[in-house]
């Protein structure tokens, strides 16, 4: 499975993602299931609100984090998030 | 006993709220004590909702409201809701029985994020049958509803020496319901499934025909549907992590209010488990002699206390070892290196044996009569 660079990407309805106060951490929330999260991979998830492709993402984590050239490992983790189903392209 | 200082206590992430042990099917290996009928009381709403707020300050976000059937408790929308306002994930873990669309609605209002449906068969006979009511129909209906209205829909299915020949039917219905997960559980040998072990279990060639099914439609499958296999483990030579080490991560608050470190634990003899009448959630968990009992690795024997899988299993269920050898102490007497292994051994051969004769006695059914009589 690979991103689409063009189409736009949601955050999973079937899935929920949440900070954990207990655990000082973002979690995605699922069918009995829970995955821990670290802060980029959080950010990156969090920017998948169904307004934005994957250009617009990685723009706007750049400017954010007043940094360049991640556009290679928010694909790499865009795709795993895809291929768990966190994320969906219509 | 293994409750000393030294011992880094996690907090709770699961709550398993066991609402009520009223239910309307009669399924032969429901995992409810076999003497339910004797624990007939029923906290009250104000009560859960203490349990869920405390459980949730903790650090518990998974919930599950279990049973019996949770449906039954009139006041499951509210205790939805306050679960919602808590900032749980909350499952519902249903026979579908008596679910309308109506409440199907008000649920998803109150903010329940899934629904887990129990089937017991791919076939109307056979389903109706194993549930002891007539309910295939509305199961299915239920299906379609819970997916209708956008929750993730999980079918539950417990596998068995009666129905594991409809494995590819099983997997068929599961498609065509649409179901996002489908819980292949293969039946474990606890409360009444344990008094019906020589009828339920399957035989080796069973489960490895209806493992390899299972396995090529999960590739089949992959990216639209995940599969979730509870394995047989009386077929295994290591025994399952179970609850993922005492004490770590699971609290089952059973109907009349008693906290259990594992749904089966009840039956332990000396735990001496504490109710929520009595104590606060972080001193049950914390301080309780129940929820220390078997934290860390302090009470292990031989061959556990010098095996080198001991942090990857934690010695396997105590339920199980109470259970076979009458012993909670013991290993698991799944594990190959159990001195108690030969249990298995015969387990599996008395079961073999019943399933070749003609003449099998009838299956105990999950009922208030029967469970009268343990």
């Amino acid at each position: 499975m690979t991103i689409s660079p063009e189409k736009i990407i949601q955050f999973s309805p079937l899935h929920r993602l949440q900070w954990e106060e207990a655990q000082q951490k973002d979690v995605i929330l699922y069918p009995e299931g829970m995955v821990e999260l670290n802060q980029s991979s959080a950010e990156i998830l969090k920017m998948c609100d169904g307004t934005r492709a994957l250009d617009a993402i990685v723009t706007d984590l750049e400017e954010k984090f007043n940094t360049t050239g991640l556009k290679n490992d928010i694909t790499d983790f865009l795709e795993v998030a895809l291929k768990n189903g966190w994320i969906k392209q219509d | 006993m293994a409750g000393s200082n030294k011992i880094k206590i996690t907090p709770p992430r699961w709550l398993l709220a066991e609402l009520t042990y009223k239910c309307p099917l009669q399924c032969p290996y429901c995992s409810n004590p076999l003497d339910y009928a004797k624990h007939n009381e029923e906290i009250s709403t104000d009560d859960w909702k203490r349990v869920l707020s405390e459980a949730r300050k903790m650090g518990a976000v998974q919930l599950g409201f279990s049973g019996g059937e949770p449906l039954t408790r009139q006041d499951l929308p509210e205790l939805v809701k306050h679960a919602r306002e808590l900032g749980y994930y909350s499952n519902l873990i249903t026979s579908g029985y008596g679910l309308t669309e109506e409440k199907i609605l008000q649920l998803k209002e109150a903010g329940l994020d899934h629904i887990q449906v129990s089937i017991q068969a791919s076939s109307q006979d056979l389903n109706d049958h194993i549930a002891g009511t007539e309910s295939f129909q509305s199961k299915q209906e239920v299906a379609r509803l819970v997916k209708k209205h956008g929750y993730p829909m999980v079918l539950c299915v417990v596998i068995h020496r009666e129905n594991i020949h409809q494995m590819s039917d099983i997997l068929a219905m599961a498609e065509e319901l649409g179901a996002d997960y489908l819980e292949l559980a293969n039946t474990q040998y606890y409360g009444w499934a344990h008094a019906n072990r020589d009828l339920l279990m399957p035989t080796q060639e069973q489960y490895q025909e209806a493992e390899a099914i299972a396995q090529a439609f999960k590739e089949k499958v992959a990216g639209k549907m995940k599969i979730y296999y509870v394995i047989p483990d009386f077929h295994e030579s290591r025994p399952k992590a179970c609850m993922n080490g005492w004490g770590t991560t699971f609290l089952t608050i059973a109907p009349d209010g008693l906290a259990l470190p594992c749904h089966s634990a009840r039956e332990l003899p000396g735990l001496d488990c504490p109710n929520v009448n009595d104590q606060s959630i972080p001193e049950i968990w914390n301080e309780s002699k129940a929820f220390n009992f078997f934290r860390g690795k302090e009470w292990m024997k031989e061959p556990c206390k010098s095996c080198d899988e001991q942090d990857k299993d934690f010695g396997g269920c105590r339920c199980q070892a109470y259970i076979l050898t009458g012993d909670m102490n013991k290993t698991d007497p799944v594990c190959s290196k159990s001195p108690d292994n030969n249990i298995i051994k015969d387990a599996i051969s008395s079961a073999r044996k019943s399933a070749l004769e003609s003449d099998e006695k009838p299956l105990i059914f999950r009922n208030s009569k029967n469970s009268k009589s343990f």
